[in-house]
């Protein structure tokens, strides 16, 4: 029962980062275990689960199928259950993005198994243990997972992805038959090269302080040069500035960069609650007073029209520099 | 159309959290109690829809000790017809055993449609929807943003890193509702009125153990002491240097 397992994702045939964050986590624990770390890859025909081993997989496993190009939910829980309840498993570990939020619980219900979702840290300490942040991280759980096997989806960005050469073996298995009960027709307005504010390294958000819509301007491009995402204050997604998928806080997305970027962002109790498992916080604006600066390892006070341009210009300077 | 939205209890968003004396749970003493906010967008849903069919029936369920009565009102109280409560003293944090009662209230309840929040605001494991669709055998679309129902089938959309799913599905069929569904609507006073005579059944839940074992609930870390670099535009060196050499995230 020592074995774990790690259902990776890809978008387009390539894998996504969060899978070789949910392979490092798997290494980790199947390591203090005394298991074998195996990896499933779903996708179309021709995806590839070569390299893997190079994340610490012992085994790939590798369903293509041109009919699973997209996430097909009922074809993908099938297909993981299936190979979950072929092997010895202690515990799945899947990726908490959008994708794995919906899977997760389709294969625990599948398998008759326990969740945990959105986990911050899994360890094995005489039994599995993970960290959850709850209540929109206002405070974390300590939990014990009882359930044999277990499935953990695992918040982007919570682990770093580490190389640990095994043998990644690939093998071939078959996707689930039968009929989906739902399909998914198409991807609308995919945007390959925008980040999510989820899964970035790097999170530049703006809020009411940028005055109008517009403004965001001067949060695309510092983003851009950062290499990072753009986020948005509820307030201002509240008002139609900016979409919802860019909401970072308790009604929106809970963020874990290395770096967060708070723009003309007061910091409202819901948005620090998103925010919490940030490694560095900058804050920008012109209240010395806002709660935003009791979080913020470094904070500018002043004028963001003024302060966003020319840090633009200097994190520029320095990258290609 | 029959729809069943399920509902759950939790702490208001603007609460402040405080850890209870058994160091498992949350000091409950002076936290408001409100229906989650993503369900609010389900039951808004639901009635949008019977409203457009001119007919139906808009049932709420809720897993919960009897304190959700009152937020089984709330949603009674926006416009739906009647509710159930499954009562259980503990709701744990395994999503499973929560799901197997909802299942079974459900089953042969003859719903069009089932909805569900994305998530409940508390223990945010965004999972006993699709698990109740997982355990009925029923299509699912999770976290909703658009939702079409026409001649018995269903078009939902769900925002995916850097896209739009397009999910297509037949009735009957599970959906839990994200936020930009729609715009929930206020409880009026007459609706408020109304909702103490409809009627609320109570059962018991018989909620499984479930394979989550509580060790301990915690604030979370104190993040360090920051420092303001300085002020206006002439800061930005510094902060840049700092974010270089010091946080080394540039």
């Amino acid at each position: 029962m020592a074995n774990v397992i790690a259902v990776l994702e890809q978008r387009d045939g390539t894998l996504k980062r969060v899978s070789h964050e949910a392979l490092t986590a798997a290494r980790t624990l199947a390591d203090a275990m005394g298991g074998e770390v195996h990896a499933l890859v779903i996708g179309p025909s021709g995806v590839s689960g070569d390299g893997l081993g190079d994340y610490g997989a012992d085994k790939v496993f590798v369903a293509a199928d041109d009919a699973l190009a997209l996430y097909q939910p009922d074809l993908y829980a099938a297909t993981a259950a299936d190979v979950v309840q072929g092997g010895d498993y202690g515990v799945v570990i899947l990726a908490a993005t959008a994708m794995g939020k919906d899977l997760a619980p389709r294969v625990a219900a599948r398998l008759g198994c326990t969740l945990a979702a959105d986990v911050t840290a899994i360890q094995y300490d005489g039994g599995v243990v993970v960290t959850r942040p709850v209540y929109a991280g206002k405070a974390v759980y300590t939990l014990k997972l009882t359930g044999v096997p277990s499935v953990v989806s695992l918040r982007p960005n919570a682990v770093t992805p580490e190389q640990n050469a095994k043998a990644g073996a690939v093998e071939a298995t078959s996707a689930a038959g039968g009929a989906a009960r739902a399909t998914t027709a198409e991807v609308k307005q995919p945007d390959r090269a925008a980040l999510d504010v989820a899964e970035a390294s790097v999170v530049v958000s703006g809020g009411r302080g940028l005055k109008e819509a517009e403004h965001f301007k001067l949060i695309e491009d510092l983003a851009a040069a950062v290499g990072g995402a753009v986020g948005a204050s509820r307030a201002v997604v509240d008002a139609g500035w900016r979409s919802h998928a860019e909401q970072v806080g308790q009604t929106g997305k809970t963020v874990s960069p290395s770096l967060y970027f708070a723009v003309g962002i007061s910091g409202a109790i819901q948005h620090l609650a998103g925010i919490r498992t940030a490694k560095v916080i900058v804050a920008i604006n012109k209240d010395p007073d806002a709660p935003i600066f009791k979080v913020a390892d470094y904070g500018i006070v002043g004028d963001l029209f003024e302060i966003v341009p020319r840090l633009t210009e200097e994190i520029k300077k320095i990258k290609e520099g | 159309m029959k729809i069943a939205v399920c509902v759950k209890r939790v702490p208001d968003s603007e609460a402040r959290i405080k850890i209870g004396a058994d160091k498992t749970s949350i000091d409950e003493s002076g936290v408001k109690f409100v229906l989650n906010t993503y369900d609010e967008y389900a039951v808004e849903e639901a009635l949008k829809l019977k409203e457009a069919a001119g007919s139906g029936e808009v049932v709420i369920v809720s897993v919960g000790s009897e304190a959700a009565k009152e937020t089984i009102r709330t949603a009674l109280a926006m416009g739906a017809d009647r509710g159930v409560l499954l009562e259980a003293d503990a709701v744990g944090l395994d999503p499973l055993p929560v799901a197997r009662a909802l299942a079974a209230e459900l089953k042969d309840g003859g719903y069009d449609l089932i909805l569900f929040g994305k998530l409940a605001s508390d223990d945010y494991s965004h999972a006993v929807g699709v698990m109740v669709a997982e355990l009925l055998e029923l299509p699912c679309a999770s976290a909703a943003t658009k939702l079409e129902i026409a001649d018995g089938k269903g078009i939902a959309e769900r925002e995916i890193e850097g896209g739009v799913e397009v999910v297509e599905f037949a009735l009957p069929a599970v959906v839990t509702a994200d936020k930009g569904l729609n715009e929930p609507r206020y409880p009026a006073l007459r609706g408020i009125m109304m909702a103490k005579k409809k009627p609320l059944e109570v059962k018991d839940a018989a909620l499984d153990a479930g394979g989550v074992e509580i060790v301990l609930l915690t604030l979370p870390a104190e993040r360090k002491k920051g420092r303001i670099v300085g002020e206006g535009a002439d800061a930005v060196p510094a902060l840049v240097d700092a974010l270089r050499n010091e946080a080394k995230v540039l």
